[in-house]
């Protein structure tokens, strides 16, 4: 089973992408801000992140940085969530080394779909 | 000493010089020539031969006196890091490339004032290059044979080192047509030889003070049994006191009017922050320079004591008397260097004026605007280097055929009083608008006609050892008119009571024709420019006001004959881009027209670029008060625009935060729909759950919706408050009643603690708006169950306070401002992002204000955040 992250302070949208993902047979797990997440991260061996960047407290782009900057985290796959679609966010979380940035409103159809391959699931 | 030797040492000595100003062009960028330091000692131009001979011989003769001259540039320096600052700034706004053109310039690109500042200046500096000229020659003589004497012009060494000079000047000088290119080459040249002067006259001041006397106190010692001792080395009462006091004003003039300081000073400015170091840098420089002035020349009297020795001469005569003949040769290169710098500068920078200011204005325009770039770029270039050539011949010639023995102090200070009488003209054009050409014209004539008549007649019917009754009994025997005792006045000496007259008479004749004639409306504008530069530099081209009709390509065919296709073609260019404006336009406006006379300015001075221009545009007259209209107008757009800006970025930021703020809840409801669409197994519980909250985004979409019309309607004015007379308690009431429900569900108590009631006139809709909005944070932040809420109001005659307080956690110190600022979401909330725009407050706040109240937020003890509104109670409409 892979093991799957949700980091976003929406609870509508946690709760669309919990159950979509549970029901595409992850192991889910929920934070609410930046600073629950890298909790998250250094007590389970996730496999992938979906990362939302405009949260209180720690933002996307710390939780990105961070991750990137630890030998045991900065193999973990990162989709970049954010409503912020302007190029030069983008070119930012790519350039931090999220591996997609997807911007929202998403189609939840191509979401599955971007995890399953960053993840060489059929 | 052979002639054989010290010819060969100039020789190599002027190669060496040579060959650093031609390092210095070719490696022009380079920091060892861009820098401070280099422009500070560039500056030392002021020391001449005369500070290297005539400081001494002043000091032998009258004591202190000579310090007169450094003291004016030491006080006056500091003051530059404003003053010069805001002459180069004009200087370089105008691409102004002389004294002449800039006082030109400031009197409406005036021909004529140009001209007479050029003669002024040339009359001014060539007898004072002569003495240059001399005191190489005096001193090649002294070092060589020991004695001075005359010889025929082709065998005087001198003739061929002003040839020299001349050359020197030329090659490095004109080397592009354009005036205000900076002169690397001979900047860099006389800033070595500035190091060169001083360091070898330190070296004899040592050679004098401890070699020859066992240091300070002894020739101190030995001097003061001199006669004339102690009467030479005090200010001499109130008369005394006078002398020195104009005599340093009048050095205080001269390091920023002398033509060569201007040059160096404001031309050859690189950078305005160079003017930090100079501050210091050069005030130390002088010091230095006159720390042992004193003492060679004490150091002489005793030596040289009744031996007829020229006080002049000490410093070389000192060390040939004692036979060290290569510490001799020291102090005339030292000499040497200073006087060949001064003559290099000065006819560097009267050779621009006399071309830029004289010649070409009132004899080469009508060639010119026939000619072809190349030509008329040549012409100019010759023009330059005859100019050069002839001013230093005529100025060899005068040392020739007059016998200058005076005291090399005497012709410089001379030199100096004429340059002062530009002061009035130059320091009135900066500081007072009203100052008007016809003034300024007067004022350098009068001013010039009583120093000729206070200083030079005398002094040349002195000198030449003319018979005549002048000097001591006055013009026509009248004692009033006595050169020196003008007007009876006989507190002064010679120099200080011309400089004190002529600028008397030259500055009330420039107040009084400025005031009674007033300008053109062109002289005005660029008065307006001068004095209030800072203002007006940022509006560039807009600072000009110009009407008429004129096309672009009359004015690009001017330009190409003196710049040529290519330089043309860029510089408009580079205009249309600056303005953005369509290269295609064909009818030119007033930034083009003044634009183009910047760039012709440069080569061919002020007043012939504006006749130039002028005689392919055709211009209509404008009176004063229109020009001043239209300046004061163009500033208020320039403020406008930026608010504007501003404004546009406040909107931008806004409306980003809008998008991201509508995308939240809808990538909610277009998640929640896809999944309730595609998956057709979802459970009855989850259906309802996901449908509830689809329904509660699309709510929290248009309640943002709704909050964003708001307050951009009560941003934008377009809201009309509906003002009444109401009770504030009822509305207070209402509000309550309003949050009630959310607030029992939640378990937290409202309570009115102490609300009076007031009759006030408002808009009852928006306020209860903002008490209700207030509430809901409030219950929004307090805990389920043990939460409490009190309103309370005060009142006083301005105004009712209408207060809303919590026990919640309170407001984080740095957040209290901030509360209030658009699409704010406090930073510690624990509960998940609270059901909110982040508006309210923002509408809230905008509310309040358009009700001429104050609304802040603060905490109170032992928890809890209080938020407040005040609203007056006679309330203005807004």
């Amino acid at each position: 089973m892979k093991k799957l992250l949700i980091v976003d302070d929406e609870p509508n949208i946690v709760m669309s992408l919990e159950y979509l993902f549970k029901k595409e047979k992850f192991e889910v797990f929920i934070a609410r801000d930046g600073a629950e997440a890298i909790e998250i991260v250094k007590n389970n061996t996730l496999d992938i992140i979906l990362l939302d960047i405009m949260m209180p407290n720690v933002d996307g782009y710390q939780v990105l940085k961070y991750l990137k900057q630890n030998e045991d985290f900065k193999n973990i796959k990162v989709i970049i969530l954010s409503a912020k679609n302007k190029s030069t966010d983008i070119e930012l979380g790519l350039n931090l080394g999220a591996d997609k940035y997807i911007a929202k409103p998403f189609s939840t159809k191509n979401l599955v779909k971007e995890v399953k391959q960053l993840l060489n699931l059929k | 000493m052979s002639s054989f030797l010290v010819i060969s040492i100039i020789v190599v000595y002027l190669a060496v010089i040579f060959y650093v100003a031609f390092w210095a062009e070719k490696n022009s960028k380079s920091k060892w020539i861009n820098n401070p330091y280099i422009y500070a000692l560039s500056l030392a131009v002021y020391c001449t031969a005369w500070t290297y001979y005539g400081s001494v011989g002043l000091a032998a003769t009258s004591g202190l006196k000579f310090l007169t001259i450094y003291i004016g540039p030491i006080i006056i320096i500091p003051s530059w890091i404003i003053l010069m600052k805001k002459i180069i700034r004009i200087t370089k706004g105008n691409k102004i490339s002389s004294l002449a053109d800039f006082i030109s310039v400031r009197y409406g690109n005036n021909r004529f004032l140009g001209a007479l500042v050029t003669i002024v200046c040339v009359l001014a500096i060539v007898p004072y290059i002569s003495l240059q000229l001399k005191a190489i020659s005096e001193t090649f003589n002294v070092i060589t044979e020991h004695t001075i004497s005359g010889n025929s012009i082709l065998n005087d060494t001198t003739f061929y080192i002003a040839i020299l000079l001349a050359i020197f000047a030329a090659f490095f000088g004109t080397k592009y047509t354009d005036a205000t290119e900076h002169h690397k080459g001979i900047i860099t040249a006389v800033a070595l030889e500035s190091i060169i002067k001083l360091v070898f006259f330190l070296a004899i001041g040592v050679y004098v003070t401890f070699y020859l006397f066992n240091g300070p106190s002894d020739i101190y010692s030995k001097a003061s049994l001199l006669p004339n001792f102690n009467s030479q080395q005090t200010i001499n009462g109130l008369g005394g006191g006078f002398n020195w006091f104009f005599l340093s004003l009048l050095s205080m003039v001269a390091i920023m009017l002398l033509p060569r300081q201007f040059q160096v000073a404001v031309v050859e400015n690189e950078r305005e922050k160079y003017l930090k170091k100079v501050a210091w840098f050069f005030p130390l420089y002088l010091l230095l320079f006159n720390v042992f002035v004193i003492f060679i020349a004490w150091g002489g009297n005793i030596i040289f004591q009744n031996q007829g020795v020229d006080a002049d001469l000490f410093t070389l005569m000192l060390p040939l008397k004692n036979n060290h003949e290569f510490l001799a040769l020291l102090v005339f290169l030292g000499g040497f260097s200073a006087a060949i710098s001064m003559v290099v500068l000065s006819s560097l920078a009267l050779s621009t004026m006399l071309s830029n200011n004289l010649i070409i204005p009132y004899g080469f325009l009508r060639k010119y605007s026939k000619g072809e770039s190349k030509e008329n770029k040549e012409s100019i270039k010759n023009i330059r280097r005859i100019s050069i050539f002839s001013l230093i011949i005529v100025a060899y010639l005068f040392y020739k055929n007059f016998t200058l023995d005076r005291s090399l102090v005497s012709i410089g200070l001379i030199s100096f009083v004429v340059i002062a009488q530009l002061a009035p003209a130059f320091f009135g054009g900066l500081f007072w608008r009203r100052g008007s050409s016809k003034g300024a014209k007067y004022g350098i004539i009068v001013g010039f006609l009583v120093t000729f008549y206070t200083l030079i007649l005398p002094f040349i019917i002195d000198s030449q050892v003319i018979e005549s009754s002048f000097v001591n009994k006055g013009l026509f025997g009248v004692e009033l008119l006595k050169p020196y005792e003008l007007f009876g006045l006989n507190l002064f000496e010679p120099v200080p009571q011309a400089f004190f007259w002529s600028l008397f008479f030259n500055i009330a004749v420039y107040v009084v024709v400025s005031v009674n004639f007033i300008g053109s409306y062109r002289e005005r504008n660029f008065a307006e420019m001068f004095v209030d530069n800072s203002k007006y530099a940022s509006l560039h081209e807009n600072a000009y006001v110009w009407k008429g009709e004129a096309y672009v390509k009359d004015i690009r065919k001017v330009l190409i004959r003196f710049l040529g296709i290519k330089r043309t073609e860029r510089a408009l260019n580079l205009f249309f881009m600056k303005y953005k404006m369509d290269a295609s336009y064909q009818l030119a406006d007033a930034r083009l027209v003044n634009f183009s006379e910047k760039l012709l300015t440069g080569s061919i001075g002020s007043a012939s670029a504006r006749i130039l221009i002028s005689s392919v545009v055709k211009e209509e007259e404008i009176s004063l008060k229109e020009v001043l209209g239209i300046l004061d107008e163009t500033q208020k757009t320039k403020e406008t625009n930026k608010e504007l800006k501003e404004r546009d970025k406040q909107k931008d930021e806004f409306l980003d935060t809008v998008a991201h703020e509508l995308k939240t809840p809808i990538t909610s409801i277009r998640a929640l729909s896809e999944i309730l669409l595609d998956d057709e197994e979802v459970d009855f519980e989850t259906k309802n759950k996901f449908l509830g909250s689809i329904l509660n985004e699309s709510e929290r979409v248009s309640r943002l919706i709704n909050n964003i019309l708001d307050i951009e309607k009560l941003s934008s004015g377009k809201e009309k408050l509906d003002l009444k007379n109401t009770s504030i308690k009822n509305t207070i009431h209402k509000s309550i009643d309003a949050v009630k429900q959310i607030a029992v569900h939640k378990k937290i108590k409202i309570i009115d603690k102490g609300v009076t009631d007031a009759n006030v006139i408002f808009d009852e809709d928006r306020i209860q708006q903002v008490i209700i909005n207030l509430l809901s944070n409030a219950i929004k932040f307090s805990e389920k169950g043990i939460g409490k809420i009190e309103v309370q109001t005060n009142i006083n005659e301005h105004k009712i306070e209408v207060s809303v307080e919590d026990n919640g956690k309170g407001i984080h110190p740095d957040e209290l401002k901030s509360v209030f600022d658009k699409f704010y979401q406090v930073k510690n909330q624990t509960v998940l992002k609270p059901v909110g725009s982040g508006l309210g407050l923002a509408i809230s706040k905008q509310i309040i204000e358009s009700h001429n109240g104050l609304i802040w937020a603060d905490n109170v003890k032992p928890n809890g955040a209080r938020l407040t509104f005040t609203l007056p109670l006679n309330i203005k409409t807004t």
